[in-house]
């Protein structure tokens, strides 16, 4: 089972506190691995325009960096800004890591009147071109993500671990939302792309669970012709893909996540208000409703946080803090351990129906139940 | 040696021990109540005076050598028409267990089957006993360490599929809130009593098959379909309240459709579906083969046909001329025959041919489905060399088609379902869902049924099937009140119902351990796995060993 940890804040923090709430939670995992993003960063050593892309990824071989290069270069990209992570070697288990790759850059300007739909299309395509050139020489470039505000690192090793031996704890890089995950995918063989979270086009998830219903999902993202519904090394990648289906190749709200992947018996959804939309909705995008036990930590582009469960409640997951500091950890010690001074009374743990939101202010949680009403007012 | 002529010897000659099935009668036991006699419906058995010689050793000359014995005993006709049928009806009526038929491999009346240029025919399935495909997939992915198992007694389970066309979500989303149509579609149980028509049916079945439907939705809460064959419905139905469990079948010969339209207005509910039959798994290439037998009084009203003759039903749909013109004119027809409130979905043969057909479906916005029948369906009539060894394997078809809808992106928008041997070991869960995780949204039975629900006797040893003549033993497929009487429908109601709530039981025990439990796993390939390196490559699944 995954550890999850997830904290989000107005000021920024630094990503080792979080590691730190991981280590709080280290009973009961193999801590083979650890998955962070940051979103909302701040570096000691730069200002960056929030609006720049920046690509996190690893090169394994001098090689690939210098293919790389080229090829942002030929693209466009002009390199404003490289994070050098402050590697200790030696305590990398894997021995291919040429460079860390944090990279902030200027976008092409060529994409000056490039409508926001269009970039944001343009920067998942040079993400997924890194992904197929790495792939295409032995996998000695791994991409993770391209897109302003996020930086993604995947490693093999016991997460606290990690985190000393790139340097996190220096604090030369914070951020104002940190998702963490302390597992590699050990049931099968390891592949960096098949740790938690995944991102596509602003969006990540992390899960806590097994989706059982992996296979038949797998098969109707990867027809749907979108380019960035590809991978599927891991069974939760469909939990960010379908996010990234329903909020914008839908363009639905969040609330309705819930509703597709984890919809309302015909019982319950005759009682619904919006029950008539929502039957169809259920019907309409039966292929991807999850199955098994699953936690479900998510956070878009915006800064909005978000955790819902699967139908039968079947995994744990907490959420704590206070106005402007919020935590969500699948461990009750591990909100603990990230926002110690909060009012412990007040966190929740969502049961089948809820989902968690934590807006941009963060100032309040909000607590919707898939029993209320669909905020689409066209629907009703 | 005596000359040839003094024996009976003719081509056709057969002895006991020639034909498939061999009486085996115990005279020690018999009581001579004649029950056997009188019920076996082909007429092989008489009872009979026999005389037998006692030989005795007698040296006075003023005896005779030898006195004779009379007794009464069973003989079996050996003429080619009043073969025992291997129904064991003479079984069932002995009161003392003294007679029964036994299954004979060797026999050499099928070499015979051919009299006056009138090729086999009969009904049941494909006479390929033993396991078959289906029997041999397995569901593999178990849940255990890596996810806390489902308990298949407690836990809730959403067992249901969707019959209809599902719009692709972008789509729906954007005529509901226009306010556009949105094709009809049905939540059903997944396995679904597959098309016997009317005719080949009898009353007092299908009457029970209809109580045990409504009895299934409206106590039980298994929402469970049942198909109309050709050949129409009984008003009564067609104005009750409980059409809406039934698919009404239209297929070549149009039978029964006047009384069908001609009700529409005086319909409480609208039907679950309509189903175009354009072929069928047991007698590709065939219509609907109703025999003279069968056309009784009340056939010959539904069907709007005279009683007594013999109703073959055209190979094709007369009117049509391809397959383009065919799902534009009928599925459309059909569908605005109900004001598009109703799925219509074709039922075609198991075929090399049948992505074909889907493909065409895909392009229709009206087209709701597609029903494959494969080699392994049953029927009521049918020359035995189509129902034999023409067709398609059910599995294999299946896996191709939702495979390509897959291609499309379009396996959630045309829901396909399978038929054909569904059942046919009585291992109809595993057969039904190896079926729906190879991508089937459901499947249809028709002989399981016949054979769970009502007691029949047909086996792929040819026992029985003898549906086509009218002599159903079971009173199942018989229109002779004699026959039919002993079927209660009030007790085939109840079987019904039991087959279902087991088969509802079954498919909770094998999607628990899947870890699956909120939706039928359809195509859920990677839960299957099978110890055949070909068949695994062929339906792209795990070979296991």
């Amino acid at each position: 089972m995954c550890r999850l940890a997830m904290k989000t804040a107005s000021e920024p923090f630094s990503p080792f506190s979080v590691l730190q709430a991981m280590e709080a939670m280290q009973e009961g995992y193999d801590g083979s691995g650890l998955g962070l993003l940051l979103r909302g960063l701040s570096f000691a050593d730069y200002n960056h325009n929030p609006g720049d892309p920046i690509l996190s990824g690893i090169a394994h071989t001098e090689e690939a960096l210098g293919r790389l290069d080229l090829f942002m270069n030929s693209q466009g990209f002009e390199l404003k800004f490289d994070f050098e992570f402050k590697v200790k070697k030696a305590m990398i288990e894997a021995k291919d890591r040429h460079k860390y790759i944090l990279r902030v850059y200027r976008q092409p300007a060529a994409w000056k009147d490039f409508s926001q739909e269009r970039i944001e299309h343009e920067l998942l395509m040079t993400r997924l071109a890194l992904r197929k050139d790495g792939e295409a020489h032995g996998n000695d470039l791994t991409a993770f993500s391209l897109w302003p505000e996020v930086a993604m690192i995947k490693e093999v090793g016991w997460p606290l671990e990690i985190g000393i031996a790139l340097g996190l704890d220096s604090g030369r890089i914070e951020s104002r939302i940190c998702m963490a995950q302390g597992r590699q995918n050990t049931n099968y063989g390891i592949n960096l792309y098949a740790c938690h979270p995944f991102f596509i086009q602003g969006i990540a998830t992390m899960t806590n669970g097994e989706n059982t219903a992996f296979t038949p999902i797998r098969d109707w993202l990867s027809g749907r012709a979108f380019p960035g519904y590809i991978g599927y090394q891991s069974d939760s990648e469909v939990f960010a893909h379908i996010l990234h289906y329903v909020t914008r190749q839908l363009r639905l709200p969040l609330e309705a996540y819930k509703h597709v992947i984890t919809p309302l018996k015909n019982e319950e959804l005759a009682r619904h208000p919006q029950g008539d939309f929502l039957r169809g909705l259920r019907d309409a995008c039966r292929r991807l409703i999850i199955d098994g036990p699953n936690a479900v930590i998510g956070t878009l582009s915006d800064e909005t946080s978000l955790l819902v469960m699967d139908a039968k409640k079947l995994r744990p997951a907490t959420v704590g803090g206070k106005p402007g500091e919020w935590a969500i950890a699948s461990e009750m010690c591990g909100v603990d351990a990230m926002i110690p001074d909060r009012d412990r009374a007040k966190d929740f743990q969502p049961m089948r129906e809820h989902t968690v939101i934590i807006p941009p202010d963060r100032q309040e949680l909000q607590i919707w139940s898939q029993f209320d009403r669909f905020p689409v007012p066209q629907a009703a | 040696m005596v000359s040839v002529r003094s024996i009976s010897s003719t081509p056709s000659s057969l002895t006991h021990n020639d034909l498939p099935w061999v009486i085996e009668h115990n005279e020690e036991r018999c009581t001579l109540c004649g029950r056997c006699a009188s019920v076996c419906p082909v007429g092989t058995l008489k009872l009979a005076y026999m005389r037998k010689r006692m030989p005795r050793l007698v040296l006075a000359s003023s005896e005779r050598g030898s006195s004779y014995k009379t007794f009464v005993g069973i003989r079996q006709n050996t003429e080619v028409g009043k073969r025992c049928i291997g129904c064991g009806s003479c079984a069932m009526v002995c009161p003392n267990e003294a007679i029964h038929p036994v299954h004979n491999a060797n026999d050499r009346f099928r070499f015979q089957n051919t009299q006056h240029g009138e090729p086999a025919k009969r009904g049941g399935r494909r006479n390929v006993p033993g396991a078959s495909l289906l029997d041999r997939i397995i569901f593999d992915r178990i849940s255990m360490l890596t996810d806390p198992a489902l308990d298949a007694g407690r836990h809730e389970f959403s067992c249901n599929t969707l019959l209809g066309r599902v719009l692709p979500p972008e789509e729906y989303v954007r005529r509901k809130l226009a306010g556009e149509w949105i094709p009809p579609v049905r939540e059903i149980f997944p396995f679904i009593i597959g098309s016997m028509s009317f005719g080949a049916l009898s009353p007092n079945m299908w009457l029970g098959l209809l109580q045990g439907v409504a009895y299934c939705n409206e106590v039980l809460g298994i929402p469970v379909v049942m198909a109309t064959g050709e050949g129409g419905c009984p008003p009564w139905v067609l104005k009750s309240p409980f059409l809406k469990y039934i698919i009404l079948q239209i297929a070549s010969g149009y039978f029964g459709w006047d009384e069908i339209i001609r009700a529409i207005p005086e319909m409480q509910c609208d039907p679950a579906a309509i189903e175009i039959k354009y072929g069928q798994g047991a007698k590709p290439g065939d219509g609907g083969l109703l025999m003279w037998y069968k056309v009784s009084k009340l056939i010959a009203r539904l069907r709007g046909v005279p009683e007594g003759v013999d109703l073959p039903s055209p190979p094709v749909h007369q009117t049509l001329y391809s397959i383009e013109e065919s799902v534009m004119k009928m599925i459309q027809t059909m569908s605005m025959a109900w004001n598009f409130r109703v799925p219509v979905y074709p039922k075609i043969s198991g075929s090399t041919s049948a992505k074909s057909v889907l493909n065409n479906l895909v392009r229709n916005p009206y087209a709701s489905a597609l029903l494959i029948d494969g080699i392994d369906g049953g029927t009521g009539a049918a020359y035995n060399i189509s129902m034999d060894a023409t067709g398609h394997p059910i599995a294999s078809n299946v896996r191709e088609c939702y495979l390509d809808l897959c291609a499309q992106g379009k396996q959630n928008e045309i829901p396909i379902f399978a038929a054909g041997g569904i059942g046919k070991n009585g291992n109809v869960t595993q057969n039904g869902m190896a079926l729906i995780m190879l991508g089937a949204s459901g499947v249809h039975m028709g002989k399981y049924i016949m054979q769970a629900a009502a007691g029949c006797l047909g086996s792929e040893q040819n026992r029985c099937n003898v549906c086509n003549l009218g002599l159903c033993p079971k009173g199942i497929t018989s229109q002779n009140p004699k026959l039919y009487r002993r079927l209660d429908p009030d007790q085939v109601a109840q079987r019904v119902a039991d087959t279902f709530m087991a088969i509802r039981t079954e498919i909770k025990k094998v999607m628990a351990p899947l870890g699956r439990s909120q939706s039928l796993p359809i195509g859920m390939s990677d839960a299957l796995g099978i110890e055949d390196r070909d068949v695994a490559e062929r339906l792209n699944i795990r070979y296991i060993c």
